[in-house]
Formats: structure tokens, sequence, C-alpha cells
């Protein structure tokens, strides 16, 4: 929701929010991002696109009856 | 919530097991898996997979629990620590109720006036030491490869800040190295590891490569119900293809290459060190220690211990959880004399030790 001057962003977890620090993760974060945090740090920027991809693969595969 | 509840999806996950049913006939024989980590320990009881498992697969629950693993010598030395003067002593929550020597704890100690202060993020210690000059503020370090970075990283805001009164008692470990042991114990015969998601968002997959060459499988596994499924049924594929390597299932956690970013900041503050795992003993090269650079900031530099005679609770077999040979309810002091409300050891008292997960859902 915000990123202040030493790198502490404020999230928002399903309505709470919650002060965490950007300094180990990998990659740049920017307002709007979904992140894995870990005792007050963000460890890893998710990425959206495999999450969907990956979850319909499934599905597809179960309604073809691969498995 | 986004991405939660796509995962918690009966259908699919009742669509997993019976592939992982199938799978499992065809292959026959008994067939152990070890979850290393508590969470999934505590994920596969909340949502009662183990009974929803085919009778040939068993899930054995393995070290890795962080406050579980720590040993009693070091739980003392966390204890002594809190009870010099001026310490203010800060530390994760489930760390405040496990038992040292003779039952004493850092919830007990606090009672009578020690300041132990409960923390959710290692940011939070250098904030009490920069709001508190005249304290002496010790963070206890503890955890893998997911939370030692976190606790360097303070070290290293501390040093930016120029924070005198901020010290670190390390006792944090690495998942690797108590795997190569386990795989190593004749006792346990293991023929694939559910890898755990949060640590592997730091360690990608090099730090798993000697599962697949002991020739057991290992797959990186999520947290959900229908991530574990997944990751059960790649890895019974693994085994009846025998064909070993280190796969990802929690693709949208965990990276290859995992977190080099994380990796740098925690060997700028710690090296290797040997560490004493309860349950599993000392394993070189297992736990971090602080840099000679950062000594200024290693509690073990900065207050004078001494030899503390640690004796371990008669009885309690934690150790033996931990190391999958035994399970809960194979301890005579499980749900009698060890229950959630009255520990006896570690592995009940934390969120995420073994013995607390199956009193919670698995208690027959």
């Amino acid at each position: 929701m915000s990123i202040d001057e030493d790198n502490f962003a404020v999230i928002d977890i399903s309505g709470s929010r919650r002060e965490i620090s950007l300094d180990i993760v990998d990659e740049s974060v920017t307002v709007g991002d979904y992140v894995i945090c870990h005792a007050g740090y963000a460890i890893q920027r998710i990425d959206e696109e495999v999450a969907l991809e990956k979850l319909s693969f499934l599905k597809e595969l179960i309604d073809n009856e691969i498995y | 919530m986004k991405y939660i509840d796509e995962y918690r999806n009966p259908d699919l996950v009742r669509s997993l097991l019976d592939a992982v049913s199938s799978l499992a006939a065809g292959i026959g024989r008994e067939v152990s898996l070890m979850e290393i980590c508590g969470t999934h320990t505590h994920a596969i009881g909340r949502y009662g997979i183990r009974r929803l498992l085919p009778k040939n697969l068993r899930l054995i629950s393995g070290p890795g629990c962080p406050v579980c693993v720590t040993s009693v010598a070091d739980v003392d030395r966390a204890l002594y620590l809190t009870g010099l003067p001026d310490v203010m002593f800060a530390t994760f929550g489930d760390m405040l109720r496990v038992p040292g020597t003779g039952g004493e704890s850092l919830q007990r100690l606090r009672a009578s006036g020690a300041d132990v202060r409960i923390i959710s993020s290692a940011a939070d210690a250098v904030r009490f030491a920069v709001e508190n000059p005249v304290r002496q503020v010790v963070l206890m370090g503890i955890g893998f490869e997911t939370t030692a970075p976190t606790v360097a990283a303070a070290v290293l805001s501390a040093r930016r800040r120029c924070v005198g009164n901020f010290s670190v008692f390390s006792v944090h470990k690495t998942v690797p190295q108590a795997i190569r042991a386990l795989i190593e114990d004749r006792l346990l015969k293991i023929d694939g590891f559910i890898c755990p998601g949060h640590v592997s968002i730091i360690t990608g997959v090099e730090a798993y490569r000697m599962i697949p060459q002991a020739g057991r499988a290992a797959v990186i596994t999520g947290f959900e119900p229908a991530d574990i499924a997944e990751g059960i049924l790649m890895i019974l594929r693994q085994v009846a293809e025998g064909r070993f390597e280190v796969d990802i299932q929690y693709a949208r956690g965990v990276k290859e290459q995992g977190n080099p970013r994380a990796r740098d900041v925690m060997a700028e503050v710690f090296e290797p060190s040997d560490a004493d795992w309860r349950g599993l003993g000392v394993i070189p090269g297992s736990g971090l220690r602080i840099r000679r650079e950062y000594e200024g900031f290693d509690a073990l530099r900065r207050f004078a211990l001494p030899e503390i005679r640690s004796v371990e609770f008669k009885g309690c077999r934690c150790g033996e959880i931990l190391r999958g040979v035994m399970s809960p309810d194979e301890c005579n002091l499980f749900m009698k004399t060890c229950k959630p409300a009255n520990p006896a050891g570690p592995c009940m008292v934390s969120g995420e030790g073994t013995c607390a997960a199956y009193y919670k859902y698995e208690k027959k």
C-alpha cells in the first residue's frame, strides 16, 4: 500500500495492515504487487501469472482424467 | 483472499488423492515419505490428509521445527542471557514456553521480572534497541534459511544505524545438512522428501541435489491441501519411475535459483558452524554463527557465558520424534503428562511441533 524511505512497506493481508521490510526481497517491489512474507520481511514477489496458469493447468488435467 | 481458496478446492484435492492411491497401488510395497517442515506437519493434520492416504503410504514428520531442534543447552544459554542485568531479551513467541534444564523457561523468567519481549520481526528488536539506549537488546536468532536472512538484515541495519546496544544469540540452522544426516540414518528408510516451501524460496533447488543423488525423490511443496496432494503425487511418480530429481510443485512461490539476495545477506553476516540438534546430535556445518567482521553483534562474544550443565527432561522422546524414528503416540508422556498446556518438551510447545500437531488433529 505504501513504501517508505527506510525500505519498509505497509501491506494489506485480507484487510489487516502490517509493516514489513523489503531488505531481502530479490526483485524490485512496487505498490500493488503480491509478496510472500516471513517474520516481518518480504521474501518473494509472487508471480501472479504462474499461480493462475498452474491452477488452470491442474483443472484441465483433471477434467481430462489424465491423472 | 486471493490464491488460497483455489488451492483448497475439495474436488481438486480429491482427484489428486485418487491419483495418489492408484499410483501407490501400482508401486505395491510400503513407501515412506518425510515432510521436513513443521508447517507441512500441521497442514497435513489440519486438512486430515493422513487419513485419506492409501495404507502403503506412510508420512513421517521430520526435524523442521526450529524451536524443537534447539538443544536444551542452547535453551539454557538463552535463559542465562535473559537473566543478565540490563538485558532485554527479544524472541519470537514460540520460544517462550520451551523448557530448559529443571523446567525453567523464558515465560517463567518473565513472570519473575525478567525483560522478555515477543517480536514478530527481527526489525522490531533493532527498534527496541534504538528506543532503549540504556538496555542491552539480545535477539534470539532462531530458524532455518527463511528466518536467518531476516536476522542478518537486522544486523546490517543495526550497523548502518550505529546501534551499539543490539546483539544476536544465533542458534540458526540450515536444512540441507540435516537432510543428509537423515538419509544416512540407518533406522530410517525414506523414499522421498516433501521439501519445505518457504525455506526453498531462499535456497532454490540447488540445496537439495544430494537427495536425488542418494536415490530418493524430492519435491518442493506448498502448504495448501491441493499443494500437498500434488507434491505427494509428484514424489510417487519419481519413485514409480525410478527417476530421481528435485521437482518444484510450489512454482508460484519458489524459483529454481531461490532468492540470491537473501542468501547474500545471510552469508555476509553468518558463516557455517557445527550445530547441536535435539535428536540428531551435532551435525558439522549445519549451524550459522556470526562472522568475525560482525562480532560486535554476537551475543556470545559480548557476554561471558559460563559452562552450564544442561539436562534433558526425563522421559521426553522429542529427539526420536524429530528423527522420525518414533511417532508421538508411541511416547509414554504424550497426552498423559505432556499436553499443550503443560508441555514436557519442545515438540508439544511449538505451534510447528510434531506432538502439538498430533495432539490437535490426529489424536484417536
